[in-house]
C-alpha cells in the first residue's frame, strides 16, 4: 500500500536506470545514511562504534570485494584473507616510508597494491574453474601468509612480528593510533565504505558488471558474444582485490591498531566467503547482510544473557553463541538458499502488491 | 504467548547496544576487575586452569575478607579464545565499567593494548608474558610484566643448560621449538645475539598456530639436526603435542626444557615416556598452602566455582593464583598510597609500581614459601626474579635446581635498546609524566 511505485513516472532514461528507481527506496536509503552518519556517532558508545560498527563496515567491504569475484564473476576464491593482509602490509610499509603523506592516500594506494597481487594470483583462473580455482587461490592464501610471517622486511624488522598503526591525523584530529576517538574512525570508515559501495553498485549494473555476469553464467557463450575472458576475469580479480585490500588496510589502521600475520589467516577467507553465501551471492546489499549475521549477531547473542539478567559464565555464553549462530545460519539458508539478499528482494516484491497479492 | 516471548527477546536483542552502558553503571562500593580468559578453543587446555586460579583466589578474598580493604571486588570474565580481535572486543566491553587493570593473558592482545593503556588510564598486568621491553617503567609507565620477562627466562634456561654459566654452551647446538606468533618470537633476538656472542649453534623450529597439533615436520628436522638441547616456548595444544612427539621420536627428555608455561596435564598426557621433561617455574606446586586451603573451603566448598578438585595445585592453577595475588596486592597498595577505598586505574598503576612481596608478606597471604621475593619500582616494572627448574617424574613436578637469577649483564642492555627502539618506532610515544612514589 505504502511501498509501491504507482504514480511515479520516469521521463528520462537516466531516471529509469537510477540505482533506486522507487521513491520509497530513496527515502529508506536516506534514512539509513542519516542514521549511520548522524544518529550512531552522536548517540553510540565506544563499544558500539569500536567493536560493532567499525568491524561490521570493514567486513562488509571485504565481503563486497569477494562478492564481485565470486558472486558476480563466478570465480571461487579462498585467498581473500591474504589479500586483506596484502592491503594491510602495503599500507603499513607505504605509511612508514612516507609518514608525511595522509594515511587515507595510503589506504587507497594499498588497495592498488592488493589489486596487482590479485591479478597475478588470478592468472590461473583463465585455465581452471570452480573448486580447482579455489585450490589455486588457497595456494595464494598460504603463500602470502607465509610471507607475512617470514619476511621481516614487511614488518620493518619488528621483534614481535606485528604491524602497528602509528598515530596519524586528518584535519588535525588523530585518525589512527590510540588517541583517535571512535567517532572519528567510524565516520572515516563509513565514508569510505559508503563511497565504495556506491561505486561497486554502479560497476555491477553497467557494462563491466554485465560482462562479469555473462562470464559467470557461461564463459564459452560469453566468449562467443565477444567478451574477452582474459580481461574480464583479471579485471574482476583486480577490482575484487582492491576492495579487499582497502578493507585489510582499514582493519589494521582504523580497527585493530596492530595485527600479526595470524589476523589474515584462512579463517578470515572462510568468514568472508560465508558472509557472501549467507548474505547472497551477487548482491551488494548481501555483503552487508552477511557481515551483520556473522559479526553483529554473535555479539548480540553474547550480550543477551546479561541483558536479560541470566547468570551464565563467559565460556558457556561463548559456546552457546557458537551453537546458536550455527543454527541460525542453517535456518536462514533453509528459509532462503539464495541468501538474505534474496529474502529481502522477495519481501519487497510482496510489499509492492500488498494488500492485494496476485 | 509465544509471539510475546519472541517480541520480548527481539526487543532485548535490539536493546543490547543500549543495555551495555546500563550494566556499566559504576558501583562506588566495588572494584571492577575484569579477567580475560579462554576456556574454549585450542588454548583452553592452558587457559582453563589459569582462569580458575585467578577467579578462585579473588572470589576467596571476597568471601573470606569481604574484598580488599573492605571493598568488594567485582570479578568478571570475558572470553577471548586467545584471539586478538576478541580480546579487543572484550577490552572495549569492559572499558566503560572502569576496570582498575586488565590481564590480557595473550601476548598478541597485550601488544595491541600497550599503546592504549596510557590513553585510557588502565594499567596492564601481563604477568611474565607480553613485551619483554615493557619492564622498563620509564618508557612503559602503564605496563607491568613481573616477575620475569621472556628474555630473563631464556637466560635462566641457558645458564642452567650450561651448568651455571652460559659460556659452557660454546660449540653446542641448541634447538628452539616455538609458537610462531608474537610470544614465541619474542626471545629470538636475544637468542641470536647470545648465539653469536657465546658461539653456540642455534636452530629454529617454528610451529605455526594452525599446526600446533601437527608438528611432525618440525620433529623430522629435530631428528635430523640432533640438537644437544631443545628449548621450547609453547602454549595451548602445542605443549602436549610437543612432549608427545618428543617421546615418540625418543628425544632425550632431560635435554628438553621449556619456559614456564606447560601444565601438569601436558606432561601427563604423554604417558610414562615424558618422565624427565623439565621446565622453569617460580612458584610452588601442590595445594599445601593455607590460601589454597581457604579457596577449597570458601569457594569450592561453597559451590562458587567450577574448579575440579584435582586441578588445585597444578602449575597453571597456582600461576593463576599468583596472578590474582599480584592483582590483590596492587589494589591493596593503591589503597594504602591514596587512602581511598574504591581505587581507580590510575591509583592501581601506582600500586603496581610499589609492589613489595617479601617472605613475610607471602606468609601473611597464606602463601609461605610459595614464591621468591618480588619488588617493583618506577624504573623496574618486572623485578627480574629468579626461577628454578622442575622436572616431571611421571606423576608430579620435582624441583631439581636452586634459584637461578637471570643474566642481567647480558639481558639488560638489550632490554634498554628494545624499549628505546619501540618508542622510536611508534613516533610520538608519550614521555613519562606519571609521578613516582618510590624515588
Amino acid at each position: 500500500m505504502f511501498y509501491r511505485e504507482a504514480g511515479q513516472f520516469k521521463t528520462t532514461y537516466a531516471a529509469d536506470m537510477a540505482i533506486f528507481p522507487i521513491r520509497q527506496d530513496r527515502y529508506g536509503v536516506a534514512a539509513i545514511l542519516f542514521a549511520a552518519f548522524v544518529v550512531i556517532p552522536a548517540f553510540g558508545n565506544a563499544f558500539l562504534l569500536n567493536s560493532m560498527m567499525i568491524p561490521f563496515l570493514i567486513l562488509s567491504l571485504g565481503a563486497m570485494g569477494l562478492n564481485i569475484l565470486t558472486g558476480y564473476t563466478g570465480l571461487l576464491s579462498l585467498g581473500s584473507g591474504a589479500f586483506m593482509g596484502v592491503g594491510a602490509y602495503a599500507c603499513y610499509k607505504l605509511d612508514t616510508y612516507f609518514p608525511e603523506v595522509n594515511i587515507l592516500v595510503w589506504i587507497i594506494a594499498a588497495g592498488f597494491v592488493s589489486a596487482a597481487v590479485g591479478v597475478v594470483f588470478g592468472l590461473p583462473s583463465l585455465r581452471i574453474k570452480g573448486f580447482y580455482l579455489a585450490v589455486a587461490t588457497l595456494a595464494a592464501q598460504f603463500f602470502l601468509d607465509w610471507c607475512f610471517a617470514r619476511i621481516p622486511w614487511l614488518v620493518n624488522d619488528n621483534i614481535s612480528g606485528a604491524i602497528e598503526a602509528p598515530t596519524r591525523t586528518l584535519f588535525g584530529a588523530p585518525l589512527t593510533g590510540p588517541t583517535a576517538t571512535p567517532a572519528t574512525r567510524y565516520l572515516v570508515v563509513l565514508t569510505i565504505v559508503a563511497v565504495m559501495a556506491w561505486i561497486a553498485s554502479n560497476i555491477v549494473r553497467g557494462r563491466i558488471g554485465r560482462m562479469w555476469m555473462a562470464v559467470r553464467d557461461m564463459d564459452i557463450a560469453a566468449e562467443l558474444i565477444g567478451i574477452r575472458l582474459l580481461r574480464a576475469k583479471l579485471l574482476a580479480f583486480a577490482v575484487s582485490s582492491f576492495y579487499i585490500g582497502v578493507a585489510g588496510a582499514l582493519m589494521v589502521f582504523l580497527w585493530l591498531g596492530a595485527a600479526e600475520a595470524e589476523a589474515f589467516n584462512i579463517n578470515v577467507s572462510f568468514q568472508l566467503l560465508f558472509m557472501i553465501i549467507i548474505g547472497g551471492l551477487g548482491s551488494i546489499a548481501g555483503a552487508f547482510f552477511g557481515a551483520a549475521v556473522l559479526h553483529l549477531m554473535p555479539i548480540g547473542l553474547r550480550a543477551l544473557p546479561s541483558a536479560l539478567g541470566v547468570p551464565i559464565e563467559a565460556a558457556r555464553i561463548e559456546q552457546l553463541t557458537f551453537m546458536s549462530t550455527g543454527i541460525l545460519i542453517i535456518a536462514f539458508l533453509i528459509a532462503e538458499p539464495h541468501g538474505l539478499a534474496q529474502l529481502w528482494r522477495t519481501a519487497k516484491q510482496k510489499l509492492r502488491v500488498w494488500p492485494f497479492p496476485y | 504467548m509465544k509471539t510475546a516471548t519472541m517480541v520480548k527477546s527481539a526487543a532485548a536483542a535490539l536493546a543490547f547496544g543500549a543495555a551495555l552502558p546500563i550494566a556499566a553503571a559504576r558501583a562506588e562500593d566495588s572494584i571492577y576487575v575484569p579477567l580475560f580468559t579462554y576456556r574454549t578453543g585450542p588454548f583452553a587446555g592452558s587457559g582453563t586452569p589459569i582462569a580458575d586460579g585467578m577467579h578462585d583466589y579473588l572470589t576467596m578474598l571476597n568471601e573470606r575478607d569481604g574484598g580488599i580493604g573492605g571493598v568488594k571486588l567485582a570479578v568478571d570474565e570475558c572470553e577471548t579464545g586467545y584471539d586478538t580481535k576478541k580480546g579487543l572486543e572484550c577490552y572495549d566491553a569492559v572499558k566503560p565499567k572502569h576496570p582498575v587493570m586488565v590481564n590480557p593473558w595473550s601476548t598478541g592482545i597485550t601488544l595491541s593494548l600497550i599503546p592504549k593503556a596510557s590513553v585510557d588510564k588502565i594499567p596492564i598486568l601481563s604477568m611474565a608474558y607480553g613485551l619483554s621491553a615493557s619492564a622498563k617503567g620509564e618508557v612503559f609507565p602503564w605496563v607491568f610484566n613481573p616477575p620475569a620477562t621472556y628474555w630473563d627466562g631464556l637466560s635462566e634456561i641457558l645458564k642452567y643448560l650450561g651448568g651455571g654459566s652460559m659460556d659452557a654452551l660454546k660449540g653446542k647446538t641448541i634447538g628452539y621449538l616455538y609458537f610462531d606468533a608474537g610470544y614465541g618470537r619474542e626471545p629470538i633476538p636475544l637468542f641470536q645475539t647470545l648465539s653469536k656472542g657465546i658461539g653456540f649453534n642455534l636452530k629454529l623450529y617454528p610451529v605455526a598456530p594452525a599446526n600446533m597439533q601437527n608438528q611432525s615436520s618440525n620433529w623430522l628436522d629435530i631428528r635430523r639436526d640432533k640438537p644437544d638441547f631443545l628449548v621450547m616456548y609453547g602454549w595451548g595444544a602445542m605443549n602436549p603435542t610437543a612432549i608427545k612427539e618428543a617421546v615418540k621420536n625418543e628425544f632425550p627428555m632431560d635435554k628438553f626444557i621449556s619456559i614456564w608455561w606447560p601444565n601438569d596435564e601436558d606432561a601427563a598426557s604423554a604417558g610414562p615416556g615424558a618422565k624427565g621433561f623439565k621446565m622453569l617455574n617460580w612458584h610452588g606446586t601442590g595445594a599445601d598452602y593455607p590460601a589454597l586451603a581457604d579457596i577449597k573451603k570458601h569457594v569450592i566448598g561453597a559451590g562458587k566455582s567450577q574448579t575440579p578438585n584435582d586441578e588445585i595445585g597444578q602449575v597453571l592453577y597456582n600461576r593463576g593464583v599468583y596472578n590474582s595475588a599480584l592483582i590483590a596486592e596492587a589494589i591493596g597498595e593503591a589503597q594504602k598510597i591514596t587512602g581511598k577505598k574504591a581505587v581507580t586505574g590510575e591509583d592501581v598503576r601506582r600500586g603496581l609500581e610499589n609492589l613489595n612481596l617479601d617472605e613475610a608478606r607471602f606468609k601473611a597471604l597464606g602463601l609461605a614459601g610459595f614464591a621468591g621475593p618480588l619488588k617493583t619500582t618506577c624504573a623496574d616494572h618486572n623485578s627480574h626474579g629468579a626461577t628454578f627448574v622442575q622436572q616431571w617424574d611421571g606423576s608430579k613436578w620435582v624441583k631439581i635446581s636452586d634459584l637461578i637469577p637471570p643474566d642481567s649483564a647480558r639481558v639488560e642492555p638489550l632490554l634498554d635498546e628494545a624499549a628505546k627502539a619501540y618508542a622510536e618506532k611508534n613516533a610520538g610515544w608519550p614521555a613519562r609524566t606519571e609521578p613516582c612514589d618510590n624515588k
